[in-house]
């Protein structure tokens, strides 16, 4: 029984979620805290704390976590199942179809007439990301560590891991 | 080979993406892409587009289908435990042993300095996606004209990405073929 619920509890924001993990948080809230009362409010927002603190897509980190907390190893198993299947599912159908036809026309226009919108839909985010660093840690750092992180990534070519790994360096010491 | 590269690539988009599914759209451009090149900038819009068009979390949803087409079911399952197992093991193990990390003031400093590096990132990605969309048939004007209707549509009748993109596929598919010649022609 509880296996079904934590699963119902993920498979609903997978399927009504839209815009990636971050837009699950609320839908998630939704059930594990108003529907099942498994979580208060604030171990709610602890769970959500920490799983920013944390490198990893949010919505499996959260299904991982409040499905082991109510369900152990198998609990957690369930929850990430539950919020990842439906929507990869749908796209590995979705994609297969595309690719059988790949040479047809009508799909070389689609690449086409969609490559503009993937671009503003990157730059939206671009844009967010720029809006939460200036809230957060302001022009300056915001500027200093843009400027920085974009040198070494496009004219000296150094891994974006390397790049990101410094820059949780720079923030630990700096930024605290 | 090919599944150890699968898990290479997707394990460090998993420990590397701070700040959720979207921050790691880029993460994963430069490993499929730039570093494994399975697939072209084009194939990987296409991924993007239906990725952002369909509900649930963008990460998955790219490791998972990308993992299957360069390796197939367990490239599929090996994409998907590489990129979202190590932090769910780490944040079990977080909040059960060490709870008391979270308020740490270094805690809040790295993830705030790592936001305006992604955002480079995807700075980097936009541009890309919008030269490459100029040098197609749209041409700048046509991609011009793209990107400010993309942009009223989005940001200022705040229509669903989802219904946007749907209608440019359903306008792609229907649309009748004589504009093919044209199409070819200025390609050629």
């Amino acid at each position: 029984m509880i296996y079904w619920q934590i699963f119902l509890a993920f498979f609903i924001p997978g399927i009504l979620g839209y815009g990636g993990g971050p837009a699950l948080i609320p839908l998630v809230e939704n059930e594990v805290v108003g529907r099942y009362g498994w979580l208060t409010v604030s171990e709610f927002s602890e769970v959500l704390a920490i799983s920013n603190a944390l490198p990893g897509p949010i919505a499996t980190k959260m299904a991982g976590y409040i499905g082991f907390q109510q369900g152990g190893v198998l609990g957690a198993v369930v929850g990430v199942f539950a919020v990842v299947a439906p929507s990869l599912v749908l796209m590995l159908t979705l994609l297969n179809i595309l690719m059988k036809h790949k040479e047809s026309p009508k799909v070389k226009r689609l690449t086409v007439f969609v490559r503009p919108v993937v671009g503003v839909l990157l730059g939206i985010l671009t844009y967010d990301f720029i809006a939460t660093s200036h809230a957060g840690i302001g022009l300056w750092q915001t500027i200093l560590i843009g400027t920085v992180s974009f040198f070494l990534l496009e004219k000296f070519r150094v891994h974006p891991a390397y790049v990101i790994a410094g820059s949780l360096v720079y923030g630990a010491i700096f930024l605290s | 080979m090919k599944q150890l590269h699968i898990f290479l690539a997707f394990f460090r988009v998993g420990i590397f993406g701070y700040g959720g599914g979207p921050s790691s759209i880029p993460l994963v451009y430069n490993e499929v892409v730039k570093k494994y090149k399975w697939m072209d900038d084009d194939q990987f819009g296409d991924i993007l587009a239906l990725g952002n068009a369909l509900p649930g979390p963008i990460a998955t949803k790219m490791a998972g289908y990308i993992g299957y087409r360069v390796g197939g079911v367990a490239g599929m399952l090996n994409a998907l435990l590489a990129s979202i197992l190590p932090t769910i093991l780490l944040i079990i193990f977080l909040l059960t042993v060490l709870n008391k990390y979270k308020d740490e003031t270094w805690v809040s400093g790295m993830t705030s300095a790592v936001v305006p590096v992604v955002a480079v990132m995807l700075a980097t990605m936009t541009w890309s996606f919008i030269k490459n969309s100029a040098k197609s048939f749209l041409g700048w004007g046509w991609t011009i004209i793209f990107v400010i209707g993309s942009i009223i549509i989005l940001e200022f009748l705040h229509i669903h990405p989802a219904i946007l993109i749907a209608g440019l596929l359903m306008a792609a598919l229907l649309k009748k073929d004589s504009a093919d010649n044209k199409v070819k022609e200025r390609q050629s």
